[in-house]
């Protein structure tokens, strides 16, 4: 085989080459090949433990109120994503709130760098930067505590366990997980003639209680069909009707235990049928929202939507029409099964065009860099701090679109700034016993460019032509 | 606020005439002007920013977020300003501020990243600029290597576009020698993209000298300072400020954002010195929220909100609204605040008159379409 397609499924499909692998023989071969040996729950992930026990003290313990006015008392509105701080530890006897939330961000650190540690080594990268790609377009953002307290699991049991699977299933786990449904405001939605919202209105006139369309349309806009498709407000209100009574388990008052789970209450739900995108949907309780799931996840408008960004996100900022175009219609002929949208993928010509046409995301290049450098964990090196610091912390996009999936938004001045400097900090983790001329061109077969490699060998110390190689142009694209 | 009439008379047009304003340069030295853009990304709620407080709906609508807003300044016979926005009510108090209301960006639909798209890139509809609108102003300013800076990590779409524009997001690391930063740059030469990315982050290093710590809303405040107090240096900046998205517990979390931009505000005015006499910082949102609060202590997303012009060199001390009215039949399909001020003609006025360019000029080159309706007038001093 030439170089270009292994470099091509190294680095464009994959989370770059391990100095300590043998080069795949067959490009296309080794990717098909992950899609077997994916495991959706590996031990270094699960060894993290479940959230939601921390989810279920957050109300007992009045966290939730709490840390809300904390928040909104020093809400650094002006700070990229991520950059709340964590309350520092009191040395004298500790409030329990604030042990709470400390414990709550000490396992969120912990399952960054289970994350990380993970695609270090992982014999199945392409499944791993799948991982990352619809965790992303399932986007959760960990501003709020309880999302904060489920978000390893949001992407540990709604993402992975599903992404060799039907995009309906995947869907239908995203929008009733925890971390979603507060994320966005769906567990204090009320039908306004649900039950409760009559109860309430009857005794306590002066508390509202009614919709929130948050998640209606965010997965409208978002999740499935995409903005622009053609559906109206009407719908999106019909839908958060239909989605009213999907919540969480967190009640826990009076020393009840709670699940921290889904939950459906039918005190709170809409009666009535719904009509969404000119269907009606006359079933009762839980399964009208997810009958309306079910038939979002199989529109051309989603196919065409998800079509657009895979192509975006593995082969270029804007993906030739031709290759959307297979991507969907592969997508709508096989009911939305997922890896025989990867295999179109595969299959495509356009994927293995040579060149560089993709700005790897702070996550794929730090990835890559470590990788590249033979780590095998992230020892000494805090994964989260390590991806705020260049502009992409984990699980805390800030926005329910999730990152940017554009070379404008990553390849920006002081972004290259930041990669230099964490250059430098890896290689010197990584010790002595590197040569970056070798290395060079086995981490980037057949696409290292003799102007790189002349500057790699011109450098003053091994370190510093290490940095070089991990900065190159070569390597901070795809 | 101004009545209807006079707002058409502030907007001083006879039918059909263009507008030139006896300021009007053809070109200028690079001038001692600044202009900063704050945008608010997730649809900031203008209805509790500058309060309606005399509309006779507006409580009512409101119900308990309406209370939580008490105690601000007032503004006129009908507006108050949020107490959160103490600073702010000073600039008002000293003819620094002004505020348009019910204004909207061309955009009628209620996605956030469709909304922030239109407001950035200046187009009618989303996507259909490429670049953005902050940029192809500083193409029209004169001379100068970068042109403006974003305090950000990477650049907003507003300022991604053809002329030089560089980025600057503290860090806690490190610093590269220069040895290193040498062989960087031999690295890039051959990369067109790379090199140019390069170069700017470069000279954005030399004027922040040493880089702050932490980031809070007073170090960015201060840090926009010094950019824009550079000999030579960029005349136009843009800070991007996120977490106005508030569908429940707006009344603390709105009280927390808007005391963070009024710190944010106040820093800047600081830190320039004499030359806040020659600023306008404008704050604006890709939409406003639901007249009416939702069902979980806050609001959904709307239409029109309020943009601020903040800033010694702004004509303030005004709340410039053709007040559409909350009552039930007012309300823009029946749910938000009625859009009565093209934001997008706001914006082109007063960054026409802060760097004394000609008004339709900027609107054309800056904002393509065609101009809809009156072009604002007088917004900013000569």
């Amino acid at each position: 085989m030439t170089p270009a397609p292994l470099a091509i499924a190294l680095n464009r499909f994959g989370l770059g080459a391990r100095p300590d692998e043998p080069a795949p023989a067959d490009a296309r071969r080794w990717l098909l090949a992950q899609f077997d040996r994916y495991d959706p729950r590996p031990a270094v992930l699960a060894a993290v433990g479940p959230g939601a026990p921390l989810g279920a003290e957050i109300r007992p313990t009045g966290l939730a109120s709490r840390d809300a006015a904390r928040l909104r008392a020093n809400a650094p509105a002006t700070v990229a994503p991520g950059l709340a701080a964590t309350p520092p530890a009191s040395p004298m006897g500790d409030d329990p709130y604030q042990a709470l939330r400390r414990r709550i961000n000490d396992r969120l650190r912990a399952a960054v760098n289970a994350r990380l540690a993970h695609a270090l080594v992982t014999p199945t990268p392409f499944a791993e930067r799948l991982v990352a790609f619809w965790s992303n377009h399932f986007a959760i953002s960990t501003e709020k505590v309880p999302v904060q307290a489920m978000a390893p699991d949001f992407e540990a049991d709604a993402i992975r366990p599903h992404i060799f699977g039907r995009f309906a299933d995947m869907l239908l786990a995203v929008e009733r997980h925890p971390a979603m449904l507060f994320y966005l405001d769906q567990t204090g939605s009320a039908g306004p003639n649900s039950p409760r919202a009559i109860r309430v209105s009857a005794t306590r006139p002066e508390r509202r209680t009614g919709l929130n369309e948050n998640l209606a349309r965010e997965i409208l806009e978002l999740h499935t069909l995409g903005v622009r498709s053609g559906y109206s407000q009407g719908d999106v209100t019909e839908f958060a009707r239909a989605l009213t009574g999907w919540a969480v388990d967190e009640a826990g008052r009076n020393g009840t235990p709670t699940t921290f789970g889904f939950v459906f209450r039918e005190g709170t739900h809409e009666p009535g049928t719904r009509t969404v995108l000119g269907r009606a949907y006359p079933q009762a309780g839980e399964a009208q929202a997810a009958a309306v799931l079910q038939d979002l996840a199989l529109a051309p408008a989603t196919a065409r939507h998800l079509a657009t960004k895979l192509a975006r996100h593995f082969v270029a900022d804007d993906p030739p029409p031709a290759l959307v175009a297979r991507l969907s219609a592969a997508f709508l002929a096989s009911g939305g099964d997922l890896p025989t949208l990867y295999r179109t993928l595969i299959d495509s010509p356009e994927a293995w065009q040579p060149g560089l046409p993709k700005f790897k995301t702070p996550w794929d290049w730090t990835v890559s860099a470590l990788r590249g450098l033979g780590r095998q964990a992230p020892d000494r090196l805090d994964a989260l701090p390590t991806l705020r610091q260049l502009g992409q912390p984990i699980w805390r996009p800030g926005q329910p679109a999730g990152f940017d999936d554009l070379a404008a938004t990553w390849a920006a001045p002081d972004a290259l700034f930041q990669r230099l400097g964490l250059a430098q900090r890896f290689v010197a983790l990584a010790g002595p016993g590197l040569d970056a001329r070798m290395l060079g061109p086995r981490l980037l077969p057949g696409t290292l460019s003799a102007a790189t490699a002349m500057q790699l060998a011109q450098a003053e110390s091994g370190p510093t032509a290490l940095a070089l190689l991990l900065v190159s142009p070569e390597f901070q694209r795809r | 606020m101004l009545p209807r009439r006079r707002f058409l008379q502030f907007a001083a047009t006879g039918a059909g005439a263009m507008l030139v304003a006896p300021h009007m340069a053809l070109a200028t030295v690079p001038g001692e002007r600044r202009f900063v853009f704050v945008i608010q990304r997730g649809a900031a709620d203008g209805l509790a920013t500058v309060i309606p407080a005399g509309d006779p709906n507006y409580a009512a609508l409101r119900g308990g977020l309406a209370a939580a807003s008490e105690g601000g300044a007032k503004l006129d016979g009908t507006f108050m300003l949020h107490p959160a926005l103490a600073e702010t009510a000073r600039l008002y108090a000293a003819g620094e501020a002004l505020f348009v209301h019910a204004a909207a960006s061309p955009y009628r639909e209620r996605s956030h990243f469709d909304g922030q798209n239109v407001l950035e890139t200046g187009g009618t509809a989303p996507y259909r600029e490429r670049d953005g609108w902050l940029n192809r102003l500083a193409a029209l300013m004169p001379g100068g290597e970068e042109r403006a800076v974003a305090l950000a990590p990477t650049l907003p779409p507003a300022l991604r576009g053809r002329a030089d524009v560089t980025s600057f997001a503290p860090s806690g690391l490190p610093e590269p020698s220069d040895d290193l930063l040498a062989r960087v740059g031999r690295l890039y030469q051959p990369d067109a993209q790379l090199h140019g990315l390069w170069e700017a982050a470069l000279a954005a290093r030399d004027i922040a000298g040493d880089r702050p710590k932490g980031q809070n809303p007073a170090d960015l405040g201060r840090l926009a300072a010094r950019f824009l107090l550079k000999p030579n240096g960029p005349r136009i900046a843009m800070l991007e400020t996120s977490g106005w998205d508030t569908h429940t517990g707006q009344a603390g979390r709105l009280n927390g954002q808007l005391r963070a931009l009024d710190t944010t505000v106040a820093a800047l005015r600081e830190g320039l010195g004499p030359v806040w006499r020659d600023t306008v910082v404008l704050v604006a949102t890709e939409f406003g929220r639901t007249a009416a609060a939702n069902g979980t202590g806050g609001t959904d997303h709307g239409t029109a909100s309020c943009a601020m012009l903040l800033g010694g060199a702004v004509k303030g001390g005004r709340v410039v609204a053709d007040w559409p009215g909350l009552a039930p039949g007012s309300l823009y399909e029946g749910r938000d605040l009625r859009p009565t001020a093209a934001l997008d003609e706001v914006i082109a006025a007063a960054a026409a008159e802060c760097f004394t360019l000609d008004p339709a000029r900027v609107r054309r080159a800056v904002f393509g379409g065609v101009p809809v309706g009156r072009a604002p007038e007088g917004l900013i001093r000569a």
